[in-house]
């Protein structure tokens, strides 16, 4: 995909949403620095109007819907997801989340802005069939695998091997207990 | 290789059978999924991706469904294979150019298709000729059932299915329609109808174009919003706005016919005219025309024409289409004189040496 504003390649896909509508952008690296500066200089002097008693608005309104200040915005862009390690801030910029878990760990930063899009925030719809093997509460407990992959490379890394093979055994005990057996990953350790 | 065979046959979506298939060219839905022990896609790292891929091939590969469906690996694909997917509408745009493991298992009527690693890990399709969204979606919840036997979707208990954006989040679920509109595009209604769809949260985008200008007067009309409402809920939101969209269209068109017929039947023919004589023309060029020929078929101003033929060459005359059936890569210039011969052919050769302008 092409950049909107030049022949270059997309590589940043912002969400932002503007009085209640998504809107996409698809922007190359250079356009995509532009565009953010704009939006931290938005920010800023959005901050400022607040702070003379004026609503704030315009790109801070984006994602996060309504009333966040420059400085909690901040705090919650330095967030990240425990299993996959995605900050708030980079969810932000393209758009795309890391990970399942980040629905749980971003709930309530997540909630408005889902609300925004769909104007609800319950699904309603099919679920998984208790028989199979996508049972609704297995997502948590199967995910947390993504978190313990990445402690085993870590631990690999450091030449802590007893520890990379207690986390192998961790993730095999939950990929045969939800995927069953034969098709773990296959993990290096 | 089926490729090749491919290139033998025309889609499903382009019998130009069914119902409403004057105006509706083909319906579809897609379920959005993901794995729930890998990162979504943009986050997962190569051997993330590659072995998303391998477990996803083989669940499909062993469950209910995955004998009716052949596995092509996209990622292994020259460009012009992967672009040839793309104008037979069974990967995305997106799939093609993405990097990375990736595949699509696509079922011998090329009305399934399930693209691995797309934006999110798993995006099943299901595509019919005409007006059949019901059909369409019993189709693909009965796939969707065999893959979930045998595949843990991520699935949160209030926000349902994840997907990697939050705009899919929920069901999972697109609705669409492709609709030919010649006629409300000719009487200038095209605009209006669009605001009012967009005012009931439905998306509308144009057939091939990259740019929001729908190329040869096809567009497609989709649900905006996946969480809140059951599927069934958004098929029929979706399904509730095309007897209408058929309605203003059938209406455009007798008017045209009625008020402006010697301009209408000069349009058309002149259309035609092109399209038997020109000795190069552009892939846009040949859409815009191909879509006045079909309206000029379906007004009864040209007969002798079938619309599965005119379908049919709405595909054939793409690009990559266009060089696996000539064999050899051309480059644009080339395709142009080669896209001309072929419709000079098609209209002298077959049915079109018959056919005449009325
Ligand atoms: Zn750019
Ligand atoms: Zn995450």
């Amino acid at each position: 995909m092409k950049c909107q504003h030049c022949e270059k390649q997309a590589v940043f896909h912002i969400t932002e949403l503007e009085a209640g509508a998504v809107r996409e952008l698809h922007l190359c690296e250079d356009h995509a620095r532009t565009y953010l500066n704009q939006s931290e200089a938005a920010a800023e002097s959005a901050a400022e109007d607040e702070a003379e008693g004026e609503p704030a608005g315009g790109a801070l309104s984006g994602p996060l819907g309504v009333g966040q200040t420059a400085e909690e915005l901040a705090l919650l862009d330095q967030r990240s997801c425990s299993m996959c390690g995605i900050t708030f801030f980079e969810f932000r910029n393209q758009g795309r989340l890391g990970c399942p878990h980040d629905y749980v760990q971003f709930e309530k930063e997540l909630e408005p802005l889902i609300a925004n899009i769909h104007g609800a925030t319950e699904h309603t719809g099919r679920r998984p069939s208790r028989s199979a093997a996508g049972l609704a509460e297995g997502t948590e407990e199967l995910t947390a695998v993504i978190g313990l992959r990445q402690q085993m490379k870590e631990s690999i890394a450091c030449e802590d091997y007893e520890k990379a093979k207690e986390h192998r055994d961790a993730i095999r005990v939950i990929e045969d207990r939800w995927l069953g057996g034969g098709n773990a990953t296959k993990g290096s350790a | 290789m089926k490729l090749e065979a491919l290139t033998q046959s025309i889609g499903e979506w382009l019998r130009g059978t069914g119902p409403e298939s004057d105006i509706v060219m083909s319906s579809r839905v897609r379920l959005a999924r993901n794995v729930a022990h890998y990162p979504f896609v943009s986050r997962a790292s190569e051997q993330d991706r590659a072995e998303i891929e391998r477990f996803l091939r083989d669940r499909i590969a062993g469950s209910a469904v995955g004998q009716d469906l052949e596995y092509i690996d996209v990622g292994r694909l020259e460009d012009i294979d992967r672009q040839f997917l793309v104008e037979r509408q069974l990967i995305s745009r997106e799939h093609a150019e993405a990097q990375g493991a990736r595949g699509v298992a696509i079922d011998r009527m090329e009305q399934v298709s399930l693209m691995i690693n797309e934006e999110d890990h798993l995006r099943i399709q299901c595509m019919h000729s005409g007006l059949d969204l019901k059909g369409v979606w019993e189709q693909i919840r009965a796939v969707d059932d065999q893959i979930e036997k045998v595949v843990p979707y991520a699935f949160h208990p209030r926000f349902g299915y994840l997907t990697a954006c939050p705009t899919n989040v929920g069901t999972g679920i697109r609705v669409s329609v492709m609709l030919h509109l010649p006629a409300l595009v000719i009487t200038r209604q095209i605009d209006k109808v669009f605001r009012s769809l967009h005012k009931i949260s439905l998306a509308v985008r144009g057939l091939y174009g990259e740019g929001s200008q729908a190329m040869g007067d096809f567009y497609q009309i989709s649900n905006q919003t996946t969480l809140g409402r059951t599927e069934e809920e958004l098929v029929e939101q979706v399904g509730d706005v095309v007897p209408v969209l058929i309605d203003y269209e059938r209406r455009a068109r007798e008017f045209l016919v009625r008020e402006t017929q010697q301009n209408v039947h000069d349009q058309v023919s002149r259309a035609y005219g092109i399209l038997r004589t020109a000795q190069t023309i552009s892939a846009e060029e040949t859409m815009q025309l191909l879509s006045r020929v079909r309206m000029g078929v379906l007004l009864g101003l040209i007969g002798d024409v079938k619309i599965a033929d005119i379908n049919s060459l709405l595909v054939r005359t793409q690009p990559a289409h266009l060089q696996k059936l000539r064999g050899v890569e051309l480059d644009t210039n080339d395709r142009n004189i080669e896209r001309a011969r072929y419709l000079r052919q098609h209209f002298e050769g077959g049915e079109g040496s018959r056919a005449s302008v009325n």
